[in-house]
């Protein structure tokens, strides 16, 4: 095996240092009778082989690189520029561990440390950590730190239906243990200011999705009263946003959320078949010691030179232990590391440019799919990249045949999540889908009513 | 070697990448709804390879050097397993897609998950927790669910060794339990006294590492199992150390009824810098009904999935499935999948042979490490180690010499330190983890450094104590860095 470097000689000479006669001496604490099982797994491939044979497995997936999707629901086909894979490509990067000794790894720690300013800048919170694993897992921490925050007496979790389905779910597996409430997202109808009426002096946080997971734009004016009246309440506003559209729309600061969180993924990872991904997480300096996971600051070396640290660690697990604000260690940092080259790819108004391309091509598409016999748009609500499109029949038969006479990969089904929409599809469009692409699908589905 | 934060380089008007131009008719954006300003950098493409090709170079990695930190398992990290994992029909592939249309993907969890099994004795798999820590807090919340379905609700504290990850009890109180600290005896066990004296009906379980985090394989772990299974609780396993035990033992026969595994660790992944890593969690038939979900199933081959026409196993299609009890998701979509398709090239390449190789060589690299150092810096636990060993700091006949100036000056020799401070009941804790990735030679030379450092903690402390010399940065001040946190480099 050439990831291991023994030979017999070698072993044999380090069994004498030893002091024993063969390696099953070292195993001697192991109990006899269970020592040495049978493993039963397939016998071991070169790397030729194992090559063809990843290559098969990976042929019998449909690629979104040969097939126009119109797939989001919060993982999304955004451009990733090539510097991207070439920096997180890069083993000094890959290869290392969480930077416990930081004088050899200020490649991370700086680099995590611009992700954290990147994050700042993007949401116009004060403070950001190094990752969480997921939008979901990130939205579940900010829901136990919000609790925490509010000193663990307040046992109510108001979330809005707009949150993504699975997040909500992450959220309720995360608190199952924690004797809390969580209302307002049992109608996909709940708008802010009903929100704002479930917030109580038992609510420890409100939450929403901005845009919602069917892709409508809150209205700025709205937020900043539900932050009015959660303020009041005593509680804390978390917001979970599309970092895209954050090139584009307002920033959760500017609205007066307390937390910021989300999923990264479209800032320069690939869709990976759902992960690794990663959570992004900020918030206000007040709360900053009640935050999770790993954070960097910037101090000074024995010569008085910048340099960069872990730190705050106080909050964390291998500390803390049953005290700790959460129990994440290993977080999703080269995720980070590609959403901070990516950010810095972007830039100014790169980022800016690709959110208004999505909007563009996406109002286009939906302009164009509403004039569709038996097709409508939900509702007239502002949008950002995604819209619900009322269709005469079952998504999943539409989506179907979109597969597999036109090699098109159609948008998500809402009925899987909300009863009252069924029938409905929730359309992505981004920066990544052509006029073309487009053009088709409404050709397409015209075609699909055609034939019935 | 000072890199200037990319900010610093920033200059308004550049560029780094060429967007497209748009190829619709534009729609009138809500001004109201605009943000003012974005103050994200502005650099050239080069500007932005150059800045992250200098930052990398200030990394330490395996791919470096060597990197024996204690309890991460730092192997070397195969690089068929990085281009596998970048295949197109793996990376461009949405989690929402049919499943007829992602066989694929779920054929490779499917297997992945059999394989995690066999491994390990247990009869169920999940793939969906994203790290180790999230692995445990999948068997916590399993354990609990387990306890409430059965209508036991008394259960509320878990036992954990004063050996265990921090990640252990933190854990625990995530998943709304009490931490009962169990001690250890003086030969690294568990002691079993300790652990008698609180086994009754409110105990939920015990979380044991096995190997331990002093690399000790627990002597009476049957008895522990018993013990604790007698009283009505239910044994976890920390699977941080697996790569001691693989085709040596399976920890569902030691009597373990869930268990996360460390992708990133036994199975050969990178670490990324402190991620993205995949933490499975694997439990026996009582606990594999409450397993997070979905999880990948095989079926037989009906109308509805077409995918197996021209399939390998025709009659069988692949499909997720949320497990009969589950305690639900614990992220969104199905694991790192990315990371899986990593660790299951490995599982594919080493074969049974091949792991119990990897096993015997790690536990052989750490046993012969320790021969020559044994004797040097003291060794609170005398015995037979597994992959790794804790040796303690204070070494006799110096004054004022710490682990942490042990542990930077080894710096200055190209090595990266061993995790320092823990496990917390060895004073001055030095956990060493060679893994059977290296060579003799290698193992040699590192001796050799910490044998010369032991002599210079002597000789010159002096030299320690401003350790260490030849890095990018000098020691930094940690504590200023927690007294005024600066966190990011924009005004504010």
């Amino acid at each position: 095996m050439s990831y291991i470097p023994n030979t017999d000689t070698d072993r044999a000479e380090m069994l004498k240092a030893i002091g024993v006669e063969s390696v099953e001496e070292l195993f001697d604490d192991v109990p006899e009778a269970l020592g040495y099982p049978d493993l039963h797994l397939p016998p071991p491939v070169s790397e030729t082989e194992v090559l063809r044979e990843l290559r098969e497995i990976s042929e019998y997936n449909v690629d979104l690189e040969h097939a126009p999707c119109f797939l989001g629901a919060g993982a999304y086909r955004h451009f990733v520029p090539s510097v991207v894979g070439h920096i997180i490509g890069r083993s000094e990067f890959y290869t290392a561990y969480t930077p416990y000794q930081p004088e050899i790894s200020q490649g991370t720690l700086q680099s995590i440390f611009e992700y954290q300013s990147m994050i700042c800048a993007l949401t116009g919170m004060d403070a950001a950590n190094a990752s969480h694993y997921d939008g979901a897992t990130a939205l579940a921490e900010a829901v136990v730190m919000a609790v925490s925050v509010t000193r663990g007496k307040r046992r109510k979790i108001v979330m809005s239906a707009g949150v993504h389905p699975e997040y909500r779910a992450v959220v309720r597996t995360y608190t199952q243990g924690a004797q809390l409430t969580v209302i307002g997202d049992t109608t996909s109808a709940t708008d802010i200011s009903s929100l704002a009426e479930m917030t109580d002096a038992d609510t420890a946080c409100v939450i929403v999705q901005n845009p919602s997971f069917l892709g409508y734009l809150e209205e700025p004016d709205a937020l900043r009263a539900l932050a009015d009246a959660v303020h009041t309440a005593g509680a804390l506003l978390v917001v979970s946003a599309d970092p895209i559209s954050l090139g584009l729309f307002a920033p959760p600061g500017d609205y007066e959320a307390d937390i910021v969180c989300g999923e990264g993924q479209a800032l320069g990872g690939g869709l990976n078949f759902g992960g690794p991904y990663l959570g992004y997480f900020a918030c206000r300096k007040k709360y900053l010691h009640k935050m999770a996971g790993r954070i960097v600051g910037q101090t000074v070396d024995r010569h008085g030179e910048r340099g960069f640290v872990l730190t705050l660690s106080a909050r964390e697990q291998h500390i803390r232990r049953e005290k700790a604000t959460s129990n994440i260690c290993s977080n999703e940092a080269l995720m980070a590391l590609a959403a901070a080259v990516y950010l810095t790819a972007m830039g100014k108004t790169g980022l800016r440019q690709v959110a208004e391309l999505c909007y563009h091509k996406a109002h286009y598409a939906a302009r164009q799919l509403s004039t569709l016999p038996g097709y409508e748009l939900l509702s007239e609500q502002p949008f950002f990249k995604e819209f619900p499109l009322k269709c005469p029949r079952p998504v999943e038969e539409i989506n179907d045949y979109l597969l597999d006479e036109w090699g098109i990969i159609g948008g998500y089904d809402l009925g899987r999540d909300y009863p009252e929409l069924a029938n409905t599809m929730l359309v992505c469009v981004t920066e990544m889908n052509t006029k073309e692409e487009a053009d088709l699908l409404v050709e397409a589905l015209g075609s699909m009513e055609e034939e019935a | 070697m000072k890199e200037p934060l990319i900010y610093e380089i920033s200059s308004p008007g550049r560029i780094g990448v060429n967007l497209p131009e748009c190829d619709v008719e534009q729609t009138p954006l809500p001004e109201e709804f605009l943000r003012e300003d974005l103050p994200l950098p502005e650099v050239s493409e080069v500007d932005l390879v150059r800045h992250y090709v200098r930052l990398s170079q200030l990394n330490h990695g395996v791919d470096k050097g060597f990197y024996p930190l204690g309890s991460c398992t730092m192997k070397y990290n195969p690089k068929v397993n990085e281009d596998v994992a970048k295949l197109p029909g793996f990376v461009h592939t949405h989690p929402y897609q049919a499943p007829c249309a992602v066989q694929g993907s779920l054929f490779l969890m499917y297997h992945l998950q059999e394989f995690l099994q066999e491994i390990t004795g247990f009869s169920g798999v999940s793939l969906q927790p994203a790290a180790g820590a999230h692995g445990e807090l999948a068997g916590v919340l399993m354990i609990r669910a387990y306890h409430e379905s059965r209508g036991d609700h008394k259960r509320t504290r878990m036992l954990i060794p004063d050996s265990a990850h921090g990640t252990n009890p933190a854990s625990t109180t995530m998943a709304g339990y009490e931490t009962v600290k169990i001690v250890s005896d003086d030969r690294g066990n568990v002691n079993l006294d300790g652990l008698r004296a609180h086994c009754d009906d409110t105990v939920a379980g015990l979380m044991l590492t096995n190997p331990n985090t002093l690399g000790l394989f627990e002597e009476y772990v049957q008895d522990i199992a018993g013990m604790i299974h007698e009283c009505g609780g239910l044994l976890y396993g920390d699977g941080a150390n697996l790569n001691a035990i693989m085709g040596i033992a399976k920890p569902a026969e030691l009597g373990f009824d869930v268990m996360h595994f460390n992708l990133h660790k036994t199975f050969s992944t990178p670490h990324g810098g402190g991620g993205p890593g995949a933490g499975p969690v694997g439990a026996n038939e009582i606990l594999a009904p409450f397993l997070p979900g979905p999880i990948v199933v095989m079926e037989r081959l009906d109308e509805s999935c077409e995918a197996g026409e021209d399939w390998e196993e025709e009659a069988y299609c692949y499909d997720l499935q949320m497990p009969a009890s589950s305690i639900g998701r614990l992220k969104a979509f199905y694991g790192n999948f990315g990371v899986c398709v990593k660790a299951y090239t490995y599982i594919r390449m080493l074969g049974a042979a091949g792991l119990r190789q990897a096993s015997e060589d790690a536990v052989l690299n750490a046993n012969y490490l320790l021969s020559r150092l044994k004797g040097i810096y003291p060794l609170p636990y005398d015995r037979t180690c597994m992959h790794e060993f804790v040796l303690s700091g204070p070494l006799p006949g110096t004054m004022d010499v710490h682990t942490i100036d042990i542990a930077k000056r080894l710096m200055d020799f190209g090595f990266h330190p061993p995790t320092v401070y823990f496990p917390l009941i060895v004073p001055e804790a030095l956990m060493i983890e060679p893994t059977e990735t290296e060579s003799k030679e290698t193992l040699d030379a590192f001796a050799d450094a910490l044998i010369q450092i032991a002599e210079e903690a002597r000789g010159n402390p002096e030299l320690l104590h401003t350790a260490p010399h030849v890095t990018p940065v000098s020691r930094l001040d940690e504590v200023q860095a927690a007294r005024k946190p600066v966190l990011q480099c924009l005004k504010g």
